[in-house]
């Protein structure tokens, strides 16, 4: 069989293919490469770009301390749509982020090998997933439906269940980061499980928790969705959260959506300002987490 | 043993006085350290009790749509609130096919930028540009949304669709008045969303491979694209599936960027020019204004059949996930 391709002089015949068409495809595949990567970050400028541009254009300091006014009339600002934006944020972090760092501790520290534990782990990976519009559907029917109008802790609510599962799993790999060793001196030492816990496993972790927090404020704190039928919107000054509040993205869209210049205009700058405020929140958590690398 | 080292400790504590303070006394640390791990397994349950209580919800408050339009629901394509008629059908194929364009756009491009990062870029570079498509990430969708219909969709309606027209304009794909908005846009926006999150993950599985099955490619008079395309692919294969199919996931549920450009047009069409609409993006359109109880609840019985598309494909991405973790002995 294997004769039969030989030479008379018994050597295998020496086939010299040029390298050039491999060289071509390679060279062909590598500018590809670095012109798409190139792409990406000229988008990513576009973007930045137009949006600070615009959005610069807009703020002033009526900006800030105004009530928004009726199109085409000049002056007004979207004060109470910041103000509304922080305060459902604030109780959002407040209720989502005590709530997922106990969740991240069973994880962590009593459920690693049970089947609750990764029933758990399974289903938060699941939950992350979830567009964040079905949890404000979901939300509505458990709080404005019954309550017969929209509410400003409804949409902090929703938030707040967005936040949980990345709390809970970024508070479990931090926890997991922490070597058992230090558990078990705590543990040697007499303190109880709980103190064990939060004294020495929280404070190891410590900045790897404040990460996790981080990106999960920046992470709600431009959505939209599930704001748009809980916590609704509106023009006046958010007098309690279980009114219709007044917040940023809302308004972005409602803005955006509307024919009048004026009010398209504050969008930019409200856009501007959520975009500055999760950019700032992402890189001051990359930092954080960088720092205590080191 | 034990006995003993506890009678000692307690006649050490007992010397300290500190038995009579009732919070020092082993037996209430030992309840509250009790009630912390129930207090954290309620946190953790609570989880549980979420997703299924979304799912019963969603179920319910549909219940209404499903009794009048039945499994049709999914075929038809009538959407007109004065008559009560509604179908989901136009919203499920805009979605699908606004995904699908976008996998289909962002994962070839993902893939050569995560190349470039792992295997061309000098380190400081691909750092940087590393960065920068993780920043690409965090933005807020509204913020695309924007971006989208007021630079982009014009830049589309400008310069794009008519040079797609003109020259590829005897396919369907492309007929009809460039407009700017519609399902085209909406895509490519939403490849530009997912494209980040793929590429960052594509990158890490890159990084896995091992040096030497790399360097022994090279060894052999290998290219850089053929050790890429017959060793670093091949090896992380499964991971990369892995990572489309996140990506799948973050587009089909995505909300705002798609509302702001697909046109919202209860309506089929072949072209890609023309306006569509999404479950999602039906959903942020009209649900504030629908008061019928059967308008509600058919826009409900539209969230139902997003979580479960959506439920299914994170199943379905968690479980690869995990197997994919276990033969490469590390998690992703």
């Amino acid at each position: 069989m294997a004769e039969e391709g030989r030479q008379e002089n018994g050597r295998w015949p020496v086939i010299v293919r040029s390298a050039l068409p491999r060289k071509l495809a390679d060279f062909s595949i590598k500018v590809i490469s670095s012109l798409s990567a190139l792409l990406g970050i000229a988008i990513l400028a576009w973007i930045l770009f137009e949006v600070i541009k615009r959005g610069s254009a807009a703020l002033n300091w009526s900006f800030f301390l105004h009530l928004p006014t009726p199109p085409n009339i000049e002056g007004g600002g979207l004060a109470n749509a910041i103000l509304g934006t922080s305060m459902i944020t604030l109780l959002a972090t407040l209720a989502g982020v005590p709530i997922g760092l106990l969740a991240g501790v069973y994880l962590a520290e009593f459920g690693q090998n049970t089947r609750l534990g990764s029933v758990v782990r399974f289903t938060s990976n699941v939950m992350m997933g979830i567009p964040s519009i079905i949890v404000g559907l979901f939300v509505y029917t458990l709080l404005v439906l019954p309550l017969h109008h929209f509410s400003g802790y409804a949409g902090a609510v929703s938030l707040a269940i967005i936040m949980l599962p990345i709390v809970a799993r970024t508070t479990e790999d931090m926890l997991r980061l922490v070597p058992n060793s230090l558990r078990e001196s705590a543990l040697a030492l007499g303190a109880p499980r709980w103190k064990a816990t939060l004294g020495v496993v929280f404070r190891a972790a410590k900045t790897g928790l404040i990460t996790g927090v981080l990106l999960a404020i920046a992470r709600v704190s431009g959505e939209t969705a599930p704001l748009l039928f809980t916590s609704l919107n509106s023009p006046f000054w958010p007098k309690s959260l279980s009114q219709p509040t007044a917040n940023l993205t809302v308004t972005i869209f409602n803005y955006a959506m509307s024919p009048y210049s004026k009010w398209q205009e504050m969008a930019w700058g409200a856009s501007l300002l959520i975009m500055v405020a999760v950019l700032a929140l992402t890189v001051v958590a990359r930092f954080v987490f960088k720092e205590a690398k080191k | 043993m034990t006995q003993k080292l506890n009678t000692v400790a307690k006649s050490i504590y007992e010397q300290q006085g500190r038995e009579k303070n009732p919070r020092h006394s082993s037996n209430f640390q030992k309840k509250v350290d009790v009630f912390f791990h129930w207090l954290t397994a309620l946190c953790a349950i609570l989880m549980l009790v979420l997703m299924v209580a979304i799912f019963w919800q969603l179920v319910s408050h549909s219940w209404l749509a499903m009794q009048k339009f039945g499994f049709s629901f999914l075929t038809s394509q009538a959407w007109n609130p004065v008559t009560q008629e509604f179908g989901a059908a136009s919203s499920i194929y805009g979605t699908l096919v606004s995904t699908g364009l976008a996998l289909f756009l962002a994962i070839p491009s993902s893939l050569v930028i995560a190349l470039f990062l792992v295997e061309l870029a000098p380190p400081s570079v691909g750092k940087v540009v590393g960065y920068a498509i993780e920043l690409l990430a965090a933005i807020p969708s509204i913020i695309y949304g924007m971006w989208g219909l007021f630079v982009f969709a014009p830049f589309m309606a400008d310069h794009v669709q008519p040079v797609l027209g003109k020259y590829l304009g005897f396919l369907p794909l492309f007929q009809g008045p460039p407009m700017g908005i519609g399902m085209l846009t909406a895509g490519i926006i939403l490849a530009l969303m997912i494209l980040p999150f793929i590429t960052a993950v594509s990158r890490d599985i890159f990084q896995m491979v091992p040096p030497v099955v790399k360097e022994s490619a090279y060894g052999l008079g290998s290219t850089t694209y053929e050790v890429t395309k017959k060793v670093t692919v091949n090896y992380g294969l499964q991971g990369l599936l892995g990572a489309a199919f996140l990506g799948l996931g973050r587009a089909i549920g995505e909300t705002m960027a798609v509302t702001f450009v697909i046109g919202n047009d209860h309506a089929i069409s072949a072209s890609l020019f023309s306006a569509g609409n999404s479950i999602a993006s039906t959903l942020a359109n009209e649900f504030a204004e629908a008061s019928e109880p059967l308008y509600l609840s058919s826009l409900m019985k539209l969230g139902l059949v997003l979580f479960v598309i959506t439920i299914l494909i994170q199943i379905l991405a968690q479980l690869w996930l995990k197997r994919v973790g276990k033969r490469m002995g590390g998690g992703l």
